[in-house]
């Protein structure tokens, strides 16, 4: 029951942030992240479970590695930029987060540019010329 | 996990002393002190969630396969 575990947290991590905000806005900030980034800890251990079957599954089917490795990247900065924005949208720089998750979007696409070729070749191969 | 939660707690205690510290000071008139107690709270808070921060994105190369 790691749910209750981690609504509990969130429950309790609000309510000294209310407190907090109060007084001292910059701690509520922090203790908001530190959060956060506890949340993120804890749910990265139960991704690399599945990380581990899905490597597994890729191998037994005898799939190229690269491409699962491209998704994990493509997921893993997803990821990443999900949790800055989200921090940086609770501090009130709505700016700064839509910036980071069109960085965010870019980086994916560049990730994706090969998997695309791969796909468009294959498509183009098909084609009775 | 418990010895996490601990660190909320650390957080949100030093920020309540922060706090009270920072009256009690300027109710003496010592404003200057008042801010520096606020600066090296501060520090010693953003320490510990940089050190936490830093794990994290440690953690997400490592499962994700960032090279």
């Amino acid at each position: 029951m790691e749910i209750i575990q981690i609504v509990g947290l969130g429950l309790v991590a609000t309510i000294l942030t209310l407190v907090i905000k109060e007084q001292k806005p910059m701690f509520a900030f922090l203790l908001a992240t530190f959060t956060g980034v506890m949340i993120f800890l804890f749910l990265i251990g139960k991704i690399a479970e599945v990380i581990r079957v899905l490597e597994r599954l890729a191998t037994q089917a005898g799939l190229n590695l690269v491409y699962l490795e491209t998704i994990l990247k493509i997921i893993g900065i997803a990821y990443i930029a999900e949790f800055g924005a989200q921090i940086t949208r609770d501090a009130g720089q709505g700016a700064i987060a839509s910036k980071i998750e069109l960085a965010g979007k870019i980086l994916i696409l560049v990730m994706a540019i090969p998997i695309i070729t791969v796909i468009i070749e294959t498509v183009i191969r098909l084609l009775p010329s | 996990m418990t010895y996490e939660v601990n660190t909320i707690f650390y957080i949100a205690g030093i920020g309540i002393i922060v706090a009270m510290i920072h009256t009690v000071l300027k109710q003496m008139g010592k404003e200057d002190w008042a801010h520096w107690v606020t600066l090296v709270g501060f520090i010693i808070v953003l320490y510990m969630v940089a050190t936490f921060i830093s794990d994290l994105f440690t953690e997400i190369k490592r499962t994700f396969l960032f090279k």
